[in-house]
């Protein structure tokens, strides 16, 4: 018989780091330790662990990455605590890649593009963020905009260091919510500070983030003069299926697993507010 | 077109039923219509209709879908499914014949659903046509005629005879397989039949009703209409609407530990319920009024934005009898209606 969608596959996990008190970032591989499949940025897949439960995470490491697929998951449910307290070597199942992805090789290539995440929000866009920067010289100008609600939640904070900072071909934004000992960047709300730095309206923005952060930058990317049609979210619903069939995620005539998760805000205008 | 005395209906039964898995309505204790697995004896229901749909034969309310055998920190995935057997399900009406059509259309695209498929395949649907609808049909609202069903085979019943029509492949082997007990027969009793049964079916009091409002580019007056609140006020929420139905086709995937290992199975699962679209970070359908308006929302005006304008709802009028309040499909359209024109 045929490979069935619903059917997993099977993954290990052979990696384990703490991004955050709530957060940590799984490395997955094959049995034969290969990649068990290829996306495309923003795509997500569902991992599970049989009898606690199976969810959809987007997949974090970029497709440029050969080696293996990673998944930073923030700590908030059955399944997730189950993942956060295993050890390395661990077996789990996989299934995907599912949806749209960002369109990194069609309307966002030879574009400057602004990246704004908020928390774990960062998760779906370091997939691209970390493509980009490997085909560096099919984009133009990259600037990074991310926030947390203090240096300790900022996801991935050691590649942003390490990596992202001493990339001179990128810009790169940080800021914390309040105050906080040992830091000395910006302070203050990602929404603010967008209006702040006031960005090129050339650009094209990719955001991911708290649904409340989304709303008030949104509003303020509007009000500097951005349209709709530059704007990029990814949106995450509860999800079964993953291939547009158990009927969770629908939104109007959508599916945020098949026809989502990636939606410019003009698409996400003409469906229903219900999400 | 072919017919049988009904004299020898239990021995056309009994010939199926020695070649593949046969099932028809049959009256239940209460004396209400349900498909059964034929058996020496089993009497085909008078009933109009079952009071579950077809649907169960092949999007039944659980099936597994995988099994997995845990041990240390492995994991071993197996699947459960051995070879789909032959099937024949006599007496389906052209409702729910029609809601295969929509079935297929979720379960057969691209990713095709291989349980789903395997019974497809393995099914022959006899259709019997309609000779008393009721007040609550209104399958003709939505191009269906009850004299003329689809499926495999389609087959009148007069007062003396079974009529039959081969209309696909697999309805012409499974009556050239019965061919000793058939006869060549003239259609003019069937036509006679069809006729008497199309002037009922204009004296119905949902002959009028139609859905046409829906078809064009209303998608967010019709989800912002007002009038949801009204609706939805005494839904209870107990998703009888949906199980009930030929066409709802949401499910649920859950895992169940059998004591030697974990079990995969789905099931049928209701927009109408609470937790349908909960999770961890909140629901986006916090009340009855956002489940309500899904349900209606993705017949008239999602599903037919996908398909084509094809509606997803077939008439069959199951949720009409069934509604413990009294709410249905046509009572929110022609509410609906009002504020479209």
């Amino acid at each position: 018989m045929s490979q069935e969608a619903l059917i997993p596959l099977l993954g290990v996990v052979t990696d384990i780091r703490i991004d955050t008190p709530d957060v940590k970032t799984f490395r997955v591989v094959g049995l034969d330790g290969k990649k068990v499949f290829e996306h495309v940025p923003g795509q997500c897949a569902m991992l599970s662990i049989p009898g606690v439960g199976e969810a959809m995470f987007s997949i974090t490491s970029s497709p440029t990455n050969t080696e293996y697929m990673e998944f930073s998951i923030k700590k908030c449910g059955c399944l997730t605590s189950w993942l956060h307290q295993m050890d390395v070597g661990q077996q789990i199942t996989i299934r995907g890649p599912y949806g749209n992805g960002f369109p990194v090789e069609t309307a966002l290539r030879g574009k400057d593009l602004l990246f704004i995440a908020g928390g774990i929000g960062l998760a779906p866009l370091r997939s691209v963020i970390n493509y980009v920067r490997d085909k560096r010289e099919n984009y133009g100008n990259i600037q990074i905009i991310y926030g947390s609600r203090s240096m300790d939640d900022l996801v991935d904070y050691k590649e942003i260091l390490d990596e992202w900072m001493r990339d001179e071909s990128i810009t790169v934004n940080l800021t914390i919510d309040r105050e906080q000992e040992g830091w000395d960047g910006h302070v203050g709300f990602v929404p603010n500070y967008v209006k702040e730095l006031s960005p090129d309206l050339g650009k094209t923005v990719l955001m991911c983030g708290p649904p409340i952060m989304i709303k008030f930058t949104l509003a303020g990317l509007k009000e500097l003069g951005f349209s709709d049609t530059q704007v990029y979210t990814t949106m995450e619903l509860r999800m079964k299926c993953g291939v547009g069939k158990c009927g969770r995620c629908n939104i109007g005539n959508k599916y945020v697993c098949k026809d989502g998760p990636v939606f410019r805000f003009d698409q996400l205008g003409e469906l229903p507010d219900e999400y | 077109m072919q017919k049988l005395s009904l004299e020898k209906l239990g021995g056309f039964f009994a010939a199926i039923a020695e070649k593949a898995a046969l099932y028809l309505p049959v009256d239940n204790a209460a004396g209400q219509a349900q498909y059964q697995r034929w058996s020496e004896g089993a009497v085909l229901s008078s009933a109009l209709n079952t009071v579950r749909s077809a649907k169960d034969f092949f999007f039944p309310q659980t099936e597994n879908l995988v099994d997995f055998k845990l041990k240390g920190k492995t994991i071993e995935i197996t699947d459960p499914r051995t070879e789909q057997e032959d099937f024949v399900v006599f007496g389906v009406r052209a409702c729910d014949a029609r809601s295969f059509s929509i079935l297929d259309k979720v379960f057969l695209a691209d990713p095709v659903d291989g349980y789903y498929k395997a019974r497809r395949e393995h099914g022959t649907i006899v259709t019997l046509a309609c000779t008393e609808p009721e007040e609550t049909c209104f399958c003709q609202s939505f191009g269906i005629d009850p004299a003329e069903p689809a499926g495999d085979v389609s087959c009148w019943k007069t007062g003396t005879d079974l009529f039959l029509r081969a209309n696909t492949e697999k309805g012409e082997a499974l009556l050239s397989s019965l061919s000793a007990l058939l006869e060549e027969a003239d259609e003019a009793p069937v036509r006679a039949q069809q006729e008497a049964t199309r002037e009922i079916l204009k004296k119905l009091p949902l002959a009028a009703f139609t859905t046409e409002s829906f078809g064009g580019d209303v998608l967010k007056k019709v989800f912002d209409s007002e009038k949801w609140a009204e609706l939805s006020q005494s839904c209870l929420g107990c998703g009888t609407c949906t199980f009930v139905c030929p066409t709802c086709q949401c499910y649920d995937i859950r895992d169940f530990d059998t004591g030697h290992g974990v079990r995969r199975f789905r099931c049928w699962d209701s927009c109408m319920y609470s937790d349908f679209t909960r999770m961890a970070h909140g629901n986006p359908r916090l009340t009855q009024k956002e489940r309500f308006r899904q349900r209606f929302m993705h017949k008239l005006v999602y599903f037919p934005a996908n398909n084509n304008g094809e509606y997803g709802c077939v008439g069959c009028g199951r949720c009409l009898a069934k509604c413990p309040i009294h709410m249905n499909i046509v009572k929110v359209a022609k509410t609906l209606e009002g504020e479209l024109k």
